[in-house]
C-alpha cells in the first residue's frame, strides 16, 4: 500500500539511519572530518561531492565496510555498531554498487534467494524459488525469464534484480553507488520508476551519482562533501543546478569580481590545433587550439569528458574523426610516444595506477620518459640518470631522502612532483596537466602552481584540467568548459572567473550559459 | 669498498649454494674432484655445471619474462620444436648449420607468437603460453612423424657434447649467452624498460614506452633461449625425442628465476642470480644421483631445500635481519 500522507511529509520523517560527526583518518589525512549526514525514511537523499570528497568514505562507515575513527552512527535514533557489510544488512541496510555484486552466470532466482534457498528434505526448492522470483519481480514491473542466467540480461535488469535482493535482505535503507553510470537514458528511466516506488513504500535510499540531471530528476534532499567535510544538506526543491555545482566546487554565493592577473597570450600561431576531434561514447568532436607561452584551463564535473579529452590529445586514446595539426603538418598520434616524439608530456589524474613506477626509484621514475624517447639503445648511464634526476629534483623541490629510493614510498605530493620532472627531462612544449595538484599537501601544491607559471613564463603550451576553479583562473589564459561529454564553452578575458565558470558547468543543454561562449 | 662488495656476495642464493654443494660433498667425498682427461675437465662438480645448462638457458629468457610480470610455460615444448626440426632437417641432408639457424629461427617465432598473444591481445600470459605449451609438443611430434629422429651430424652432436677450452660445449654456450643478455640488457634501456612495464604497464605505456613491441621482443628471446636449450639437448642424445625433450623444464626455469630473486609480479629482476639459481636445482639433483639415493628422493629433498630458500628470502626474514642489524648499529654508536 503506497502512504500517500508519509510521503508527503517525508522530509519530517524522523532519521532512520544517522551519522554524527564522524570522522575517519587515513595516514596523515582526515578524509571525512566531524560530518553529520541524517536520511528518513521514505525519501531519495542525493550524496555529491568530487572525486576524494569523502563520498565513499562515508558510505562505507554508514555500510559497515569501515569503522569511524570518531562519531557515532545511529540507527532509528539509537547508536549502532556495524561489524562489516553483513551485519549492516542484517540490521535493514542493503547497498548496489555500479558493478553488479552477483553472479552472472546462476539464473535470475538463484541470484534472487542465494545463501536463504528454500529446501525440503535437504533438496533445493527449484520451482518454489522461481515462483517466488517471478513474483517478486513482478512487483518492480519486471517480467523476464527467471531460469535464464543472470548475465545474459542487460546491466540495467541485473540493477534491479540486484535492487529487488537488497530490499528482500535489508528493507529499510537502500544504498544505491553510482547505479547509472553504465546504464542508457531508457534504462536510467526504467531504473527511477523502481526507485520511485520504493520510496513510496518507505524505503529511505541514498544515491550517489555524478549525473546533476538524474539528482534533480529523483532527489528530495541533498548532502554535499568537499575535501571531508560537510558543506550543507538542502532541500533539493529550493535549489538550482548553478547553487549544486557551487557548493560542490567551493564557490561561494557571492563571487569576487574577476580577477585574472594574466593578460591575454592570444597572439602568435597555434603550437598544435585539434579541429573537430571526437571519439564516439567517449567524447564529442571539439576543437581547440594551444599557443606556446599561455594556460588553457579545462573546468568540468568529474565524467564530463576532460579525462578522455587529455587522453585523446596525448595519444593514449585516438579520435576516430577530426584532425591534429602541429604547426601547419598535420599529424597523427597512434600511442603515447608519437605524441612524445612531438614534444607532448602528460601527467593522469591517476597518479598510481598510471602515473608512477612504484616499485623503481625516484631517479628511474624521472627518466624513464626521457630514456623511452632516446629510444632502447641509447642508453643513459647510472651517473647521467644521477645527474638529471638531481637537477630536477632540485628544481622542483623533490622531497627525498635518496634518488634510489622506491618512488612509491614518497608523499602523495612529491610523487607528483617526480612525474612532472619526468616530462620537464623530455624538454616537451606541450604539457597536458590532469588534476595536477589533487590529493596533495599544500606546499607540495604552491610549488606545483608556482612550477605552472614558470613554464608558461619560459614558453611551453599547457593545458591544466583542475577543479579547483581558484587555481585555474589564476594561471588560465582560455578556460574551456567540458559537461556531458563536450566541450560546451571557451572563456576568454573577463569571463575567465568562478562564476561564469560555474554557469556553464551547470547550464541546461538548451540554455548556453555564458555569454562569449564559443565553439 | 672492497667489504661491502665481497657482502654483496652474500646472498640466500650463494649461501644456499654453498650448502647444497658441502652436503654433496658430504656424502660423496668425491664430489669435489676434478681431473684433466683428454683435453676437457671431468669430475662432478664440472657435471652439475654441464646438467644444469638446459635449465639455466631456460631461465635466462625467463628471467625477463617474469619480469614483465608474466611467465613462459611453453619453453619446455619449445626446445622438443627446436630439437625436432633440426633434426629432421639434417637427416633430410640439410648442412647443419641451415638446421641449427631454422631451429632458432622457429624458436624465436614461437616466442614472438606468445608475445602477441600477450602484449595485443591482452591474454594473461599463463593461458597465452600454456596453449604452446600444450599444441607446441604436438607440433614436435608432427615434425618427427612420431617417432624419434636420431642423427650423427657432428656439428649438432658437438653442441651436445663437445668440448671447448676444456669445459663442455653446454657451458661454454650458456656462458656466452648469459654474458651477452647480461651485457644486452644493462647496457642498453631495455632493462629498464623491461622493469618498468612489469612495475606498472599502464604507466610505463603514457611515459611513452612502447609496451607492446617490448613484451614481444621479451617472449621472442624466450622463445629464443628454449630453441638454444632445445638444440643441446637433442645433440646431447644425438635425437630428437619430441615426447620427453624439455618435459616439465618450463617448471625449473620458472623455480630457478624466483630462487634467484626475482618476483613473479614482475619488477626487478637479475639474469645471473636465475642461471645461479639454476645451478643450485642442478646440484640438488646431482648430489642425490651421486650420493647413492634413490631418485625419487630428489623431488622431496628439491622441496625442503626451497622452502628454506624462500623463507631466508621471505619478508618476515627480511625484517628480522634488519632489525638485528639496526640493533647492532645502535649498540655500536652507544659503545
Amino acid at each position: 500500500m503506497v502512504d500517500t500522507t508519509m510521503v508527503q511529509g517525508a522530509t519530517d520523517n524522523p532519521f532512520v539511519l544517522e551519522a554524527r560527526g564522524v570522522i575517519k583518518i587515513f595516514g596523515q589525512s582526515r578524509a571525512l572530518d566531524g560530518v553529520n549526514f541524517g536520511l528518513r525514511r521514505g525519501e531519495v537523499h542525493a550524496l555529491l561531492g568530487e572525486n576524494g570528497a569523502g563520498k565513499s568514505t562515508l558510505i562505507k562507515i554508514l555500510t559497515g565496510a569501515y569503522q569511524p575513527d570518531g562519531g557515532e552512527v545511529l540507527l532509528d535514533g539509537e547508536p549502532v555498531h556495524f561489524a562489516d557489510p553483513l551485519n549492516a544488512q542484517a540490521h535493514g541496510i542493503g547497498t548496489v554498487y555500479q558493478e553488479v555484486n552477483l553472479l552472472p552466470n546462476r539464473s535470475v532466482a538463484e541470484n534472487l534467494f542465494l545463501g536463504r534457498q528454500p529446501t525440503r528434505f535437504g533438496f533445493v526448492r527449484k520451482s518454489l524459488i522461481e515462483k517466488n522470483a517471478r513474483e517478486l519481480l513482478s512487483r518492480y514491473g519486471l517480467d523476464i525469464d527467471v531460469q535464464a542466467e543472470l548475465g545474459t540480461y542487460s546491466v540495467a535488469v541485473q540493477q534491479i534484480v540486484a535492487i529487488a535482493r537488497a530490499v528482500e535482505l535489508s528493507g529499510k535503507v537502500l544504498v544505491l553507488d553510482e547505479p547509472t553510470a553504465s546504464l542508457d537514458k531508457y534504462e536510467v528511466e526504467k531504473l527511477f520508476e523502481v526507485v520511485t516506488q520504493l520510496k513510496q513504500r518507505g524505503m529511505a535510499i541514498v544515491f550517489i551519482t555524478h549525473f546533476l540531471d538524474q539528482v534533480f530528476a529523483i532527489s528530495d534532499r541533498v548532502t554535499i562533501l568537499r575535501n571531508g567535510r560537510l558543506i550543507g544538506t538542502e532541500p533539493l526543491a529550493g535549489l538550482t543546478r548553478t547553487d549544486v555545482v557551487r557548493m560542490m566546487l567551493g564557490k561561494d554565493i557571492t563571487f569576487a569580481p574577476a580577477v585574472t592577473g594574466i593578460e591575454e597570450r592570444a597572439a602568435g600561431p597555434a603550437l598544435v590545433e585539434f579541429k573537430d576531434c571526437g571519439k564516439a561514447g567517449k567524447i564529442h568532436p571539439f576543437s581547440l587550439k594551444v599557443r606556446r607561452g599561455e594556460v588553457v584551463g579545462v573546468a568540468g564535473l568529474l565524467g564530463s569528458g576532460r579525462t578522455e579529452m587529455a587522453r585523446l590529445m596525448f595519444g593514449a586514446d585516438q579520435c576516430d574523426r577530426g584532425e591534429i595539426r602541429i604547426g601547419d603538418k598535420p599529424v597523427s598520434l597512434g600511442s603515447p610516444a608519437q605524441a612524445i616524439a612531438h614534444g607532448f608530456g602528460f601527467c593522469p589524474e591517476d597518479r598510481k595506477i598510471e602515473g608512477i613506477l612504484g616499485d623503481l626509484s625516484v631517479r628511474e621514475n624521472i627518466v624513464i620518459a626521457l630514456q623511452g624517447k632516446l629510444g632502447w639503445f641509447k642508453a643513459l648511464n647510472r651517473d647521467e640518470q644521477m645527474e638529471i634526476a638531481g637537477k630536477f629534483a632540485e628544481d622542483l623541490d623533490i622531497r627525498a631522502a635518496s634518488l634510489d629510493m622506491p618512488v612509491k614510498l614518497l608523499s602523495g605530493g612529491n610523487q607528483q612532483k617526480v612525474i612532472l620532472a619526468r616530462w620537464l627531462a623530455t624538454d616537451p612544449n606541450f604539457l597536458i596537466l590532469d588534476e595536477p595538484t589533487r590529493g596533495i599537501d599544500v606546499g607540495a601544491h604552491a610549488e606545483i602552481v608556482r612550477t605552472i607559471n614558470r613554464l608558461r613564463e619560459e614558453g611551453l603550451a599547457l593545458l591544466v584540467i583542475s577543479s579547483e576553479l581558484d587555481e585555474i583562473v589564476a594561471y588560465s589564459s582560455r578556460i574551456v568548459v567540458m559537461r556531458d561529454r563536450e566541450m560546451v564553452a571557451e572563456l576568454t578575458g573577463d569571463n575567465i572567473n568562478p562564476s561564469v565558470i560555474v554557469q556553464a558547468i551547470a547550464a541546461q543543454h538548451e540554455t548556453v550559459a555564458a555569454e562569449g561562449a564559443s565553439v | 669498498m672492497k667489504l661491502k662488495k665481497f657482502s654483496r656476495l652474500i646472498n640466500p642464493q650463494s649461501i644456499a649454494l654453498v650448502v647444497v654443494l658441502l652436503v654433496n660433498w658430504a656424502l660423496f667425498p668425491g664430489f669435489f674432484n676434478v681431473t684433466w682427461q683428454d683435453g676437457r675437465l671431468f669430475g662432478s662438480l664440472i657435471d652439475v655445471l654441464n646438467r644444469g645448462v638446459p635449465v639455466a638457458i631456460l631461465a635466462i629468457g625467463m628471467s625477463a619474462v617474469i619480469a614483465t610480470k608474466g611467465v613462459d610455460l611453453s619453453v619446455g615444448a619449445v626446445m622438443a620444436i627446436s630439437g625436432a626440426v633440426a633434426a629432421t632437417l639434417v637427416t633430410d641432408g640439410y648442412p647443419a648449420y641451415v638446421a641449427v639457424l631454422a631451429a632458432l629461427a622457429i624458436g624465436i617465432v614461437c616466442g614472438v607468437w606468445n608475445g602477441i598473444l600477450v602484449a595485443f591481445l591482452e591474454i594473461q600470459p599463463i593461458i597465452a603460453t600454456l596453449v604452446l605449451m600444450v599444441a607446441g609438443r604436438g607440433i614436435a611430434q608432427l615434425i618427427t612423424a612420431g617417432s624419434i629422429v636420431t642423427f650423427s651430424d657432428p656439428l649438432l652432436i658437438f653442441i651436445g657434447t663437445g668440448s671447448f677450452a676444456g669445459l663442455p660445449m653446454p657451458v661454454v654456450i650458456a656462458i656466452v649467452l648469459l654474458v651477452l643478455s647480461v651485457f644486452l640488457v644493462r647496457s642498453s634501456a631495455v632493462g629498464l624498460f623491461i622493469e618498468s612495464v612489469g612495475v606498472n604497464r599502464a604507466a610505463a605505456s603514457l611515459a611513452g614506452i612502447r609496451s607492446g613491441l617490448l613484451l614481444v621482443a621479451v617472449y621472442g628471446f624466450s622463445g629464443f633461449c628454449a630453441a638454444v636449450s632445445g638444440l643441446i639437448v637433442a645433440g646431447d642424445i644425438k635425437g630428437a625425442d619430441a615426447n620427453n625433450a624439455g618435459l616439465w623444464l618450463e617448471l625449473d626455469a620458472i623455480l630457478a628465476v624466483v630462487i634467484g630473486g626475482t618476483s613473479l609480479l614482475g619488477g626487478r629482476f637479475s639474469i645471473a642470480m636465475s642461471v645461479l639459481g639454476a645451478i643450485i636445482i642442478q646440484a640438488m639433483n646431482t648430489g642425490i644421483l651421486v650420493s647413492g639415493f634413490p631418485p625419487e628422493f630428489n623431488l622431496v629433498v628439491k622441496a625442503g631445500v626451497i622452502i628454506l630458500i624462500f623463507t631466508m628470502q621471505s619478508p618476515l626474514a627480511t625484517r628480522f635481519i634488519e632489525s638485528r642489524k639496526n640493533a647492532r648499529a645502535l649498540a655500536r654508536k652507544a659503545s
